[in-house]
């Protein structure tokens, strides 16, 4: 009787499920704890608790939302980078007979949770939160089309981050890599919660980012200034749109499959099983529809950066801008035809390898393209190599790279002998490291300064960049290597002793990067303590071209007290050049959405979801989805969720504006 | 530049030149949902992806009989007409409850609401009674791959409409104690589309699922 | 598509229904999608049921025919779609939508086809397998 009803309120959770055995875990969750004591209690101190809640949690302002999405990014790269350092301390010393220290149920759920969080958590959240901040003041718009969904979204994905970190804590995480292939993922092999905690972080996440790109897409096409003609957006805006749409039509796909999966793992359904007919090579290629897209959801937003800051520190028009936008549309298109090359050993025989093959060639062509644009917009120009720039500078020499090697994998023959070996795995961190990453640190420090009104500090930044850039060559160059020798991926320990040379080359290229990261951090810090050396006055430190540049640093809550007419695609520069003046007087009030709370609640709720769902735990599950649909409808009969900033206070913002911009001349 | 010109556009763009507008002075207050049409339509094309997968996993297994029973043991053409039609009749009743609303008139509004609420709640009681009939004979979505991918992908179809019955529930009671306020017109527009939107899918369901299985 | 207007600032919504498709509703227009879409839906049933035409074949064609045709009604008359409703963007996302839908199930149809035949020989024992 005790124990059904002990069942009942924990369903499958026992105190067995917490990993007091694996001391690695228990000391970090310690730091872990105190850590979050210590932070707590820093916010309880200085009471800062209620300025959070009003002015961040509940925020409906898309810079707000970009800002937290950069953090949520920013925390989850620690998290994510801490488990490639133990890869990577693993595959260094496991050598003659040595197991190494991580026992193979920790490695296996080690690599999973590294794949997982840097894509859906740091890399996901880090581009959106850039689109969330950029897009909006790039297009002369005050918010985004959806406030209240875009705080919903935000909130979301961190639910889903937080579910993946409960993991490590309460029970176990997926070992299955990143994509929790079947038959291993089905219960059969895996009856343990890590594929559960894996699906259900993955759902509730997935509404977010879905949300998010619906929001941003409305956003784009009918918020843009007056005169903003599609061809005349700012490129970053474009790629944002092509990325949002690579969103709204990839992650269906992700839901659709996770939600077979689960499925199968729930119910005894029969879709990815060996037995009574299923198929587990359907996930394969189902969840390729939305793996291929979801790596141009990556990498364009990044190309927009890139496209952004060549320009300005080039101090030219961007060359072939029209050119940049269609190569951007090409590869939007063809990103949906190329998924087969991740599994031409499948065995789908010859004809179909080759269409995939082809296709995947032919989508190096636009990127080529764009990589000319950069170099021609810098030829002749007058370049200032600012920390953005070098980023850039280090991102065309290194996606090369990294492209080269792609077209390499994309002929299916050599896919045979290159398919899950280390040259694989060096290939896509040098195109997500050397392309997505280093672009999300140039849109950081370029755009750090009009989102806190002062600029990062140059000299950690340089310190950080150099760290991140050779750490990555001796980090991954040996991957190379090893691959073409036939070293596999996801390997605990290594029979051949000549092989640990490269591993230790490579774990001193992670030792690098982790110094990289650490820089990183000291320069947000340096750069706090010495913001008033490093203040943006004038709200345009790099002489900049887009309408984002026209606003003080930080921009007010209502972005324009005047929404901006627009000639020109580098509208802001026109803008300089023909003798803008900033008008001083007759302003209106402005129509602004009002904060919630209910984006964070229906988070909450989701959590509860999901942990319910994980553990079996069927009341905290029903509890949290009844609890998000009561929630969700009851919002839907607020019909006041609107206000009006006052002229006065537009006035007087503006007023602000014009001493600094006086003190700063 | 300079040369003195009688073309009468290039001395506009001269005069736009000379004084260029970077900024509106009088703005239309911002209307509040106006992209709220398009942002819901692009939602229905990524629910209509969801719905392409779930076809693709029927098109792949949906041969997959694992020995078990096949299309042509389970279904019930008869059946799967009458559903038909009652989905069919609610999307027309839909239609009248929008060209009420068209006309401002609350009351019929709501009744046609009903009327079409009542076609719902049919399809969904009809399609629950076919799979309480198909899990009685052994033909539960466990049975073989052809099953899981049939009673999920019409399944998902027939959860979409229950959402649509509490959503048409919920703008009733709102339409009753706000009446058709723009907010609530814009709210019936978005579930007329996605009303319909469910009838486009359940083409594809009774052609592709219950007419070629018959054929198969 | 809607590369020449000026984006929608002010343009959006004075009017309700302004910019949204279903203000042009009429009856007539509700009514002829009713009927047609009865139509289309009775003839695929009643070349199912009563399997007039010999080939299996024909009828699957000829059902899938109409299933096309019943969808367009379905969009023109119950959906409100045209090439002006959203400045085209509503076309344009369905468009968009529709290609990638043939995409991922045509391509799935196909690479899941050979993958049997060339991996698991003897693809008619898969029917009868446990």
């Amino acid at each position: 009787m005790q124990s059904s009803i002990a069942k009942f309120i924990f369903g499958r959770l026992t105190l067995d499920s917490l990993p007091f055995d694996v001391p690695i875990l228990v000391v970090t969750f310690i730091v872990v704890a105190l850590g979050a004591i210590a932070v707590l209690g820093v916010i309880t101190y200085f009471r800062l608790w209620g300025y959070l809640w009003r002015e961040w949690f509940t925020s409906v302002d898309h810079k707000r939302i970009g800002v937290m999405y950069m953090v949520l990014g920013i925390i989850m790269l620690l998290r994510g980078f801490a488990d490639a350092v133990m890869m990577r301390s693993q595959q260094a010393i496991a050598f003659n007979g040595s197991e190494g220290y991580l026992p193979p149920h920790h490695y296996d759920q080690v690599f999973t949770a590294h794949g997982v969080i840097m894509i859906f958590f740091v890399a996901m959240p880090l581009v959106t939160g850039l689109m969330n901040f950029v897009v909006p003041l790039q297009i002369g718009a005050r918010d985004v089309s959806f406030p209240f969904l875009n705080n919903f979204s935000f909130w979301m994905t961190v639910a889903g981050a937080i579910i993946v970190m409960i993991s490590l804590f309460v029970g176990e995480f997926a070992r299955t890599g990143w994509l929790a292939y079947p038959p291993l993922s089905e219960t059969a092999y895996s009856p343990d919660v890590g594929v559960d905690y894996y699906i259900w972080g993955l759902q509730v996440a997935g509404i977010g980012t879905l949300l998010s790109g619906v929001n941003l897409i409305c956003t784009i096409i009918k918020m843009r200034a007056p005169g903003m003609t599609l061809m005349k957006m700012p490129v970053f805006t474009w790629t944002a749109l092509c990325t949002n749409v690579l969103i709204v039509a990839a992650f269906p796909v992700l839901t659709a499959v996770l939600a077979l999966l689960a499925l199968d793992r729930y119910v005894g359904t029969n879709f990815f099983t060996n037995d009574f007919g299923g198929n587990p090579m359907m996930y394969v290629n189902l969840i390729w529809i939305w793996g291929h897209p979801e790596v141009y959801i990556l990498i364009l937003p990044v190309f927009g950066i890139f496209s952004e800051v060549t320009s300005t520190f080039s101090g030219k028009k961007l060359f072939g801008y029209t050119s940049m936008v269609y190569a951007t549309v090409v590869i939007t298109i063809l990103s949906y035809l190329v998924w087969l090359h991740h599994f031409f050993t499948m065995g789908s025989g010859a004809s179909v390898n080759s269409f995939f093959g082809i296709t995947t060639m032919v989508i190096s062509i636009p990127t080529g393209a764009k990589m000319f644009n950069w170099l021609f917009t810098m030829y002749r120009g007058r370049i200032r190599f600012e920390l953005p720039m070098m980023w850039t500078v280090a991102f065309m020499l290194t996606f090369v790279i990294g492209g080269m090697s792609g077209v390499l994998l994309a002929v299916p023959p050599a896919d045979f002998v290159l398919h899950n070996s280390l040259f694989l795995v060096a290939h896509f961190h040098n195109v997500i490291i050397g392309g997505v990453l280093f672009g999300l640190f140039a849109g950081i420090s370029f755009w750090f300064p009009k989102a806190f009104g002062f600029r990062l500090d140059p000299f950690w930044g340089k310190a950080s960049f150099w760290f991140w850039v050779v750490g990555f060559y001796f980090a991954f160059m040996p991957l190379y290597a090893l691959g073409l020798m036939g070293v596999t991926r996801r390997l605990r320990v290594f029979d051949d002793p000549s092989l640990q040379v490269w591993f230790l080359v490579a774990a001193f290229g992670a030792f690098l990067i982790a110094l990289g990261i650490l820089c990183f951090l000291i320069q947000i810090g340096v750069s706090i303590l010495r913001r008033d050396q490093l203040r943006d006055l004038t709200g345009d430190p790099w002489h900049g071209r887009t309408l984002e540049w026209s606003t003080s640093s930080p921009p007010p809550a209502y972005n324009f007290a005047f929404t901006p007419v627009i000639h020109d695609s580098d509208a802001w520069w026109d803008m300089k050049e023909r003798g803008y003046v900033r008008p001083l007087a007759g302003f209106k009030p402005i129509h602004m959405p009002k904060n919630t709370g209910t984006g964070m609640i229906l988070g909450g709720l989701s959590i509860a979801f999901a942990f319910g769902m994980i553990w079996y735990m069927w009341w905290m599950a029903a509890f949290g989805f009844l609890g998000m649909l009561a929630v969700a409808i009851g919002h839907t009969f607020d019909y006041h969720r609107d206000f009006d900033i006052p002229a006065d206070e537009v006035s007087r913002v503006e007023a602000e504006r014009t001493r600094t911009l006086a003190a700063g001349a | 530049m300079t040369t003195t010109t009688i073309d009468p556009r290039a001395a506009a763009a001269e005069a736009v030149a000379a004084a260029p507008v970077f900024h509106l002075e009088e703005e239309h207050a911002h209307a509040e949902g106006g992209s709220t049409m398009l942002g819901f339509w692009i939602y229905l094309m990524s629910d209509c992806l969801i719905f392409a997968m779930l076809f693709a996993a029927y098109g792949v297994l949906g041969g997959n009989y694992a020995a078990g029973p096949a299309p042509k043991d389970l279904f019930e053409l008869p059946l799967v007409a009458v559903n038909t039609t009652m989905l069919l009749l609610s999307s027309i009743t839909y239609g009248f409850a929008m060209l009420a609303m068209q006309k401002g008139r609350v009351g019929q509004v709501q009744f046609w609401l009903a009327v079409t609420g009542l076609f719902g709640l049919c399809f969904v009681g009809i399609e629950l009674h076919e799979f309480s009939g198909m899990i009685h004979e052994g033909a539960t979505p466990m049975r073989s791959a052809f099953l899981s991918s049939f009673f999920t992908l019409v399944g998902t179809h027939g959860l979409h409409v229950s959402v649509g019955l509490l959503w048409l529930v919920t703008l009733m009671i709102q339409v009753a104690g706000r009446g058709l306020i723009e907010a609530n017109r814009r709210r019936l527009m978005c579930l007329s589309m996605f009303w319909h939107f469910l009838d486009v899918i359940w083409i594809g369901v009774f052609t592709f699922v219950y007419l070629l299985g018959m054929l198969r | 598509m809607s590369a020449n207007l000026p984006a929608g600032h002010g343009t959006a919504g004075h009017d309700h229904g302004h910019d949204t498709a279903p203000g042009h509703a009429t009856l007539r227009g509700y009514l002829t999608g009713f009927v047609l879409s009865v139509i289309l839906t009775a003839i695929p049933f009643w070349l199912v049921m009563s399997g007039v035409l010999d080939s299996k074949q024909a009828t699957a064609m000829a059902i899938m025919a109409f299933a096309v045709v019943q969808i367009v009604v379905h969009m023109i008359f119950f959906l409100h779609m045209d090439a002006r409703s959203e400045g085209g963007w509503s076309l344009m996302a369905l468009i968009f939508t529709l290609i990638l839908v043939v995409i991922a199930l045509t391509g799935s149809l196909w690479v899941m086809y050979h993958l049997n035949v060339n991996m698991m020989p003897g693809m008619h024992e898969m029917k009868q397998m446990p």
